[in-house]
């Protein structure tokens, strides 16, 4: 007699050979390394149109999403390179408000629904290059800084703007430890934000910005060092005296106002004079401003850059 | 009594520690074999390699308290492995900094060691290491004679002062914690030492000047 049996396993519950492939890579991912858990499974997020600016591109090579996504700073959500990537998902960017005000005419409140509608939103393919030594080369989406001033009046004492960060301690669970002076300040002289290369960014790599990266909008200087463009913004404000910045109040005599990217005025600790880029090993020299002083310079003219750090 | 492992088990236990020991550097090699060493491959590997200097720094430091702790006199016969191992992720450290930052261009390194606070306390820490590591053999402990030996040996404690230093130097104010952490651990195991030198050092009472009570003399007859 012959006994038809159903198969033990239905072919749902058949590994897929893909991931059948990765097992040790998973295994790895899992056990040893955790930061490779976040490049094994690429989530990405929504996508955002834009048009590619053909005035902002570079010849190098953007640096890998999986790696942009899962290294850097942003210290509200810990003190770790990766500290981002795993906490930052419990950061609420709706609903969002932006609020500008100081030295203007009315100080106003931004829905970021509003805010994302300002301008016609453009890719840009920046250099980021921090102060730690490392660097990458990023497709930010977004809107030159000089937009939000058609939409404030700022009078005759704004000399410089101030961006404050989100500090909220049930969003971001490293604001109860006085790793800085929170909320994250930062700031700039009026004409640095004026200038054409400040973006305020709300996406890279043709998606929504990922909230590690600083949802939903950020500021993005290239020819500064990365902790000058604060991320996760709530707060604009123009002022006649130049902002105490968090690094600055940190550790003032390694971290300047202006912060210019300077291969020859090397950080207290270690020299500026080279940078690796994220995934190379070998490193390469440091450009003055970034590689953006043609466009820059002129801001500095006739200033000790040397003193002025 | 405490347990005591006969010779072959003792060659068991060495055997088996010597791999543990490697596999720090196993992760560097499967890391090299998939070519995944993360975002920042170098930070990386400096990173992993100076964090396990500093482990078998510490794990070499806990051998003496654990002897007389846990009364386990043997333990003494693993801790050159640990202290050789301290000084190969030392090596692997080393030259994870002349290698990727300097491309082993001498007079770079040479300037950075002079300049750099961290990197000259590092270095200090490392030759001091060399030495240590250098009259390690039964031949050279013979040679110096075991008090000589020993108390160059104890610029062990030196090394993971400067270990500590060399750490806090190089971190941003908000990464403080992992370099608080382990000059915590350091200040428990020289803690301990200390404690252990004042507790021999302090006057045992002299138990021939006390004078007997003479029950028996006085005792009538």
């Amino acid at each position: 007699m012959l006994i038809l049996r159903p198969a033990d396993l239905p072919p749902s519950a058949i590994t897929p050979e893909p991931v059948f492939r990765q097992r040790r890579k998973l295994l790895l991912a899992g056990s040893l390394l955790p930061l490779a858990a976040a490049a094994a499974t690429p989530v990405r997020g929504e996508p955002l149109p834009a048009t590619r600016s053909s005035n902002y591109t570079l010849p190098d090579r953007p640096t890998s999403y999986e790696t942009v996504t899962s290294y850097g700073n942003f210290y509200e959500f810990g003190p770790d390179k990766d500290s981002p990537a795993r906490n930052a998902h419990r950061l609420r960017t709706r609903p969002w408000t932006l609020t500008v005000d100081g030295e203007v005419k009315t100080a106003k409140a931004f829905a970021i629904e509003e805010v994302l509608k300002w301008a016609a939103l453009e890719e840009r393919i920046y250099r980021l290059r921090c102060v730690e030594g490392w660097s990458a080369v990023i497709p930010w989406i977004g809107f030159p800084f000089s937009e939000l001033i058609k939409r404030v009046e700022p009078t005759g004492n704004a000399k410089f703007v101030e961006f404050l960060s989100l500090a909220d301690n049930e969003q971001m669970p490293y604001i109860r430890l006085p790793l800085l002076d929170w909320p994250y300040v930062e700031g700039l002289r009026l004409d640095e934000a004026m200038h054409p290369l400040t973006l305020l960014a709300v996406g890279m790599y043709g998606e929504v910005m990922p909230k590690q990266n600083g949802a939903p909008l950020r500021l993005v200087v290239p020819w500064k060092y990365g902790f000058k463009s604060g991320k996760s913004l709530v707060r604009i404000r123009f002022v006649e005296k130049q902002p105490a910045t968090a690094w600055t109040k940190s550790a003032p005599s390694e971290y300047g106002f202006y912060s210019n990217v300077n291969p020859e005025v090397p950080h207290k600790r270690w020299s500026q004079s080279h940078e690796r880029r994220l995934g190379e090993f070998r490193k390469r020299p440091t450009l003055p401003f970034n590689g953006y002083a043609e466009q820059v310079a002129g801001l500095y003219a006739g200033m000790d850059l040397h003193k002025n750090f | 009594m405490s347990f005591q492992p006969d010779p072959r088990q003792l060659a068991r236990f060495k055997f088996v520690l010597f791999l543990l020991c490697l596999l720090p550097a196993g992760r560097l090699l499967i890391a090299a074999v998939n070519n995944d060493f993360g975002p920042n491959p170098v930070e990386f590997v400096q990173r992993w390699t100076g964090t396990w200097t500093f482990n078998f720094l510490l794990l070499t430091l806990c051998v003496t308290p654990l002897r007389v702790i846990g009364q386990w006199p043997w333990l003494i016969r693993l801790r050159r492995m640990l202290g050789l191992f301290s000084f190969f992720y030392a090596c692997l450290h080393l030259l994870a900094f002349i290698g990727f930052d300097h491309d082993f261009a001498i007079d770079a390194i040479a300037r950075d060691v002079f300049k750099r606070p961290f990197v000259t306390v590092g270095f200090a820490a490392f030759i001091i290491m060399l030495a240590l590591a250098l009259t390690s053999s039964n031949r050279v402990i013979r040679w110096l004679g075991g008090k000589r030996w020993q108390e160059l040996h104890r610029s062990i404690y030196l090394i993971g002062i400067l270990g500590c230093i060399h750490y806090f130097w190089l971190v941003k104010a908000t990464a403080l914690l992992w370099p608080l952490a382990y000059s915590a651990m350091l200040a428990l195991l020289l803690g301990w030492r200390i404690r252990e030198r004042l507790r021999k050092a302090m006057p045992v009472p002299k138990i021939q000047a006390a004078k007997p009570l003479r029950f028996f003399k006085q005792k009538p007859d």
